[in-house]
């Protein structure tokens, strides 16, 4: 292993988790975020059975991301999470409203509407503060001797607040199309009429950060638009255009299942952008990957066992959502 | 007063507040795990619906502890960043690995096959539900083992180097890290602990149901079954308790005197202080009531055995000693409380009276509750024993803290105690009211209500499930 770049392999792994994070728990996050405008009832209940049995594995890679960070890029993590301070507290109180009104809501029939609005708002504020974590890093962060250096309202931005914005509507379309897949009669017909409204944000929302981006740094700027990588570069829009035309297409034809892989491509496109943007650094504009690295001993260590166990926990996790296949029903699985 | 709450001690609340809270959930699901294990293992061999019955109405109530300690510790694992980024770097590269491998070999097993515990039953069949379960509760354990490692190790360091940023590094190897020198008596005292407040909660709900109706099949199962766990585990705890207390003396001295309430050294054998009021500015024990030798006895097995005092160590270096003086009192009397409790069981079954004893029950009662109360004292005990420091003797809790500003920790504080309030203040109220009802009466089958709620399970479809297998089991 002596040869290997063990900070760009891990970088490879934490990038995995937070974007297996972004897939798994930005749908149930998304559910949450539309709980409103579902009809409570039957829709509503269809839409959180639909979520139920996964939501609690799907946070953990949230927990992988955060503690991944910990152990093999310390300096990121104790840069970054002082950094968006207020954020970080905003997630987890949202997360931790949101987990505890799901058991919640069916001990309690006579709060239900107020724990579906927990629920909601748990939701969203959650994925408010993911997204504009994600501008808060790419506007770049204050650092003086490998310690956050800035205010505490520094992350807040306009660009920030786009980027916000921008992962709220992208995680409810992916709701949406999930239930689409996962929910039959009303709550499927509403779920698609969604879709469609959210699919047109979540474009213009990935066109918009996606133009502000380069004005933040001359260096994404180069990355972006100079030759000869453009010409790679020019692939991440171009693949954007595609998989928007095959959403709405596979959307008119009444696919179930394609909406939503459209939707994760969207979401992976936009991942594929950032990475671009921000590499080779970990917290833009100063610290690089290799300076934020733990050392090798430790970065090996862990990584032993990730390489054996990663492919496990996936095989186990496949098999949970094989095992809950198909619709969810009005009355549950059947 | 007001000096003191700087951005360190407001993040130091701010921690053992969101720890104090969380630990609660995973000593209640660790042991609750295993016991749901135990009965649906019982279930499948005897065919018997009792376990079937019991196994269900815990499995209810392990599905809201667990969803609360899930969303409780994922606050914990991005409170180092937020008010501890200074130790994150520093320790980070020790203690990050380990807490990644809690994630990678714990987190994920609980997680991913809690699903097909709590909804899966008609789906994937007896065997593989029973696999689920069993997964669930290795999860647990698994997961107590890597974080005890990691809080063991900023107990008593081992196998480590420090480079020339100041960061902990491994030296010698992880093998030291992980197994570093109090990390074997601190996993089998804190998993002891999770066990006993398991089975004082089981034995407190089925006394409470006894006591409004002592033919209740299931009441009379779960109360029995917590009783011999009572019997059994309580004094291999206390044996535990005191191994441990030993390693203690050997590598946190400190710890033990202020725990002791020992300010003076005793040349001659050290006494034992059963009360008394710990008084840091006058270094002693004001209106103490101690029995002489006994101290020596139990620290170092010798009455007549020498003892430092707390003032053969500079000042900076003590804890606050009436913190952990109490703390240490309330977890060792909760410990022979429960001793008590499972030899007055023993007697009373010897005599036939196990479901009979009203005063027996009435006690059972008020120790439902003991466990939570020892576990949260213990942990005190611990951690605010290894002040002043984070990695004990090495890395000062001053030097730990984010540098944030008060005012960000204390409104972060704020937040914190506002919502843990009302999230876990009903929580703690559904689990209790899940509780009050009495379960199943019946010893055939499964009752008739849906497994999680209305609505998750198709409630027909369950019960089909369940029935049909208690069926074919009753018969044999």
């Amino acid at each position: 292993m002596g040869s290997i770049d063990l900070s760009l392999a891990w970088a490879a792994i934490i990038c995995f988790a937070i974007f297996a994070y972004v897939v798994m728990d930005g749908f149930d996050l998304g559910v949450g975020i539309l709980s409103p405008v579902l009809e409570p009832g039957k829709e509503r209940d269809q839409a959180i059975n639909s979520i139920a049995p996964f939501w609690d594995g799907n946070e953990t890679w949230l927990v992988m991301g955060g503690g991944g960070l910990l152990a093999v890029f310390p300096l990121a993590y104790s840069i970054i999470l002082p950094a968006t301070y207020p954020l970080m507290i905003a997630m987890l109180l949202g997360l931790v409203f949101r987990g505890a009104a799901f058991e919640f809501r069916w001990r309690d029939p006579a709060h239900q509407p107020l724990w579906d609005l927990v629920i909601t708002v748990g939701s969203t504020v959650a994925a408010l503060a993911q997204g504009i974590t994600i501008g808060a890093i790419l506007q770049g962060i204050e650092v003086e001797n490998n310690a956050y250096a800035g205010g505490w309202l520094d992350w807040l931005s306009p660009f920030s607040i786009l980027t916000g914005i921008a992962v709220v509507i992208g995680y409810a379309l992916l709701g949406a199309t999930w239930l689409i897949r996962k929910t039959e009669g009303g709550c499927q017909r509403h779920a698609h009429r969604l879709a469609y409204w959210l699919g047109i944000a979540t474009v213009l929302a990935l066109v918009a950060v996606s133009a502000a981006t380069p004005f933040l740094y001359t260096d994404y700027w180069h990355r972006w638009f100079e030759m000869p990588q453009v010409l790679w570069t020019a692939q991440v829009p171009l693949m954007v255009a595609i998989c928007t035309g095959f959403f709405f297409w596979s959307l008119k034809r009444g696919h179930e299942l394609l909406p939503f892989l459209m939707a994760l491509a969207l979401f992976l496109l936009g991942f594929i952008g950032l990475c671009i943007s921000i590499y080779p650094n970990m917290v833009p504009p100063s610290i690089s990957l290799w300076e934020a690295a733990a050392p090798r001993d430790s970065q090996l260590f862990l990584l032993v066992g990730a390489v054996f166990i990663i492919p496990v926990i996936l095989g186990y996790t496949g098999w949970a959502y094989w095992v809950f296949r198909g619709k969810v029903g009005t009355e549950g699985y059947h | 007063m007001l000096e003191q709450l700087d951005a360190v001690f407001l993040a130091r609340v701010q921690f053992a507040f969101t720890v104090s809270f969380h630990f609660v959930f995973p000593a209640f699901s660790i042991g609750l795990a295993s016991y749901l294990m135990v009965l649906e293992g019982l279930w499948l061999k005897t065919g018997r619906g009792i376990y079937a019955n019991l196994y269900r109405y815990w499995l209810k109530i392990f599905a809201v502890g667990f969803g609360m300690g899930v969303v409780s510790g994922v606050v914990l694992s991005y409170q180092f960043g937020t008010n501890w980024s200074a130790f994150s770097t520093k320790a980070g590269p020790i203690v990050g690995p380990l807490m990644g491998y809690e994630v990678i070999t714990a987190f994920f097993l609980e997680a991913g096959f809690l699903g097909v515990m709590l909804f899966g039953i008609s789906k994937v069949g007896k065997r593989l539900h029973f696999f689920a379960t069993c997964m669930v509760a290795l999860g647990t354990f698994v997961s107590a083992f890597w974080i005890l490692s990691v809080n063991s190790w900023m107990q008593t360091p081992a196998g480590h180097e420090i480079n020339a940023q100041g960061q902990f590094i491994v030296g010698s190897s992880w093998w030291d890290v992980i197994f570093n020198p109090s990390f074997p008596y601190r996993l089998v005292h804190t998993v002891t602990a999770a066990y006993l407040t398991t089975a004082f909660a089981v034995g407190g709900v089925g006394a409470w149901h006894l006591l409004r109706d002592r033919n209740n099949v299931g009441a009379r199962k779960m109360f029995s079954m917590a009783m011999w766990m009572a019997v059994i585990v309580t004094p291999v705890q206390i044996i535990a308790g005191d191994l441990h207390g030993l390693n203690t003396l050997e590598h946190q001295p400190v710890k033990v005197l202020a725990m002791e309430g020992d300010y003076d050294p005793s040349p001659d054998g050290a006494e034992l202080i059963l009360f008394g009021l710990p008084d840091d500015e006058a270094a002693k024990v004001h209106y103490k009531v101690a029995i002489p030798k006994l101290g020596s006895l139990v620290l170092k097995h010798d009455p007549n055995a020498p003892l430092p005092g707390l003032t053969d160590y500079p000042r900076e270096e003590w804890p606050p000693v009436a913190v952990v003086f109490w703390s240490f009192r309330i977890m060792v009397a909760i410990g022979f409380a429960m001793l008590a409790l499972g030899v007055w069981s023993l007697i009373a079954r010897r005599r036939q009276r196990l479901f009979e004893s009203r005063p027996l029950h009435r006690a059972a009662v008020l120790m439902g509750p003991a466990g939570f109360v020892a576990v949260i004292a213990g942990w005190i005990t611990t951690e605010v024993g290894r002040q002043p420091y984070t990695v004990y003797g090495l890395l000062r809790t001053a030097e730990s803290a984010s540098p944030l500003d008060a005012p960000a920790v204390a409104t972060s504080l704020i937040a914190f105690i506002v919502v843990y309030s009302a999230v876990f203040g009903m929580g703690v109220y559904y689990l209790l009211r899940m509780m009050a009802q009495p379960p199943h009466r019946g010893e055939t089958e499964p009752p008739n209500v849906p497994l999680h709620a209305a609505g998750i399970t198709p409630a027909s479809s369950i019960e089909a499930a369940w029935s049909k297998e208690g069926d074919t089991h009753g018969k044999h």
